[in-house]
């Protein structure tokens, strides 16, 4: 047992004088993501049941390129911040470490994926 | 720690069902949680059924009742029995409230009565308080100046003094903190919806100098960002303040004083 005092248990190691930054792109890519995501599905809707080299051609026009790379960025950050409040709220110890690792890496990867997917579509390699 | 089923030693057995008074025509049941730290049973729930033409109106009424009158031995905390004292918080009916203002007529059928949710048992209704109690003494709850004291008070404008209402009448009873799920899951490092509303009470003080201070002590992941704005606490406060709307307050401060 403890022999510490509750104040010094409450104070632990101190403020991480961190987290309003978090809290501010959530907000902010949340904003991006209303505008970009309808772009998808406006998109998503058009090209609906047509062929590969159509998809291609829209998907290569520079302007359409550049909403849905921004949209991969906007999102996966979105998702990597709401997934580690999830981390935060209900694993502890060194389940919530390793979670935070794969749920960094994870977010990552599906970005740079999605980006570089996009990408060779738009320069048609 | 996130747990959805109770451990073994605190899953709840049905207890004893007391005497019902004779020749009552109005009687209500009444079941208490009871647990006792020194018979190393698991914690009960206890019927006693309460001849509600003989009994004061309030939930706490019938409590003080059964002490007296059927059962000594069943233990909880009361001391002003009119709203200001914050000592008989409790799990009524489902939601955290205080049983000296809570009606028994309010109730529909048995009246449950639990302990606070989610915090270790003393005994029986009683709840140990104490990290409660040193969070609140973590965000430093008095007046913090640099600039010599004045021969008389403290100044403050009418409308300076008007953005304390709704936030100096908190009593610290607990039931928002105890009634919020991520207090629940992160209770020792995050503040809870009580001392987040008491620090924005000192954080909105016109004559505090500490505004900075504060602010530095409460941007944390967990004592301030695990607010998710459940509202368990604006829904159950006895007193009918609004704890999220204090917190929601806090963080746009912290935003103002970076963007």
């Amino acid at each position: 047992m403890s022999m510490r005092t509750p104040l010094s248990r409450v104070r632990g190691l101190g403020s991480a004088r961190e987290g309003t930054g978090h809290f501010w792109v959530q907000r902010l890519t949340g904003l991006a993501l209303a505008v970009l995501t309808t772009a998808f599905i406006v998109l998503i809707v058009a090209l609906a049941g047509r062929p590969y080299p159509d998809v291609a051609r829209v998907l290569g026009n520079p302007f359409v390129a550049l909403l849905m790379i921004l949209m991969v960025g906007a999102g996966a950050w979105h998702m990597k911040i709401g997934m580690q409040v999830i981390i935060e709220d209900y694993l502890h110890g060194h389940a919530k470490l390793i979670a935070q690792i794969a749920n960094s890496f994870f977010s990552v990867a599906v970005a740079v994926a999605s980006a570089l997917a996009l990408l060779k579509l738009s320069f048609g390699v | 720690m996130v747990q959805l089923t109770l451990p073994k030693n605190s899953t709840i057995n049905e207890g004893k069902a007391w005497p019902r008074p004779a020749g009552a025509n109005n009687v209500r049941e009444f079941r208490i949680y009871r647990w006792n730290p020194d018979d190393g049973a698991n914690p009960h729930v206890d019927s006693y059924f309460i001849d509600l033409d003989d009994c004061g109106p309030m939930v706490l009424d019938a409590l003080i009742k059964i002490k007296n009158e059927v059962d000594p031995s069943l233990t909880f905390r009361r001391s002003c029995r009119e709203g200001i004292c914050g000592s008989c918080a409790m799990n009524i009916d489902g939601s955290n409230t205080l049983a000296c203002t809570k009606g028994i007529e309010d109730v529909k059928g048995a009246v449950k009565i639990y302990p606070l949710p989610h915090m270790e048992v003393i005994k029986d209704l009683v709840p140990d308080l104490t990290n409660f109690y040193a969070q609140h003494r973590s965000i430093e709850p008095w007046l913090k100046t640099a600039t010599p004291e004045p021969e008389k008070e403290w100044l403050q404008s009418h409308s300076d003094r008007e953005k304390l209402d709704g936030l100096y009448e908190c009593i610290l009873c607990a039931c928002c903190s105890t009634s919020c799920p991520s207090y629940w899951w992160n209770g020792d490092r995050y503040l809870g919806p009580a001392v987040l509303l008491q620090a924005y009470r000192w954080l909105i003080d016109s004559r505090d100098e500490a505004t900075g201070e504060r602010l530095d002590n409460l941007e944390d992941p967990f004592r301030l960002y695990r607010c998710h704005t459940i509202m368990n606490c604006a829904q159950t406060c006895p007193k009918g303040l609004n704890p999220a709307k204090a917190i929601a307050e806090i963080k746009k401060m912290m935003v103002e004083r970076r963007v």
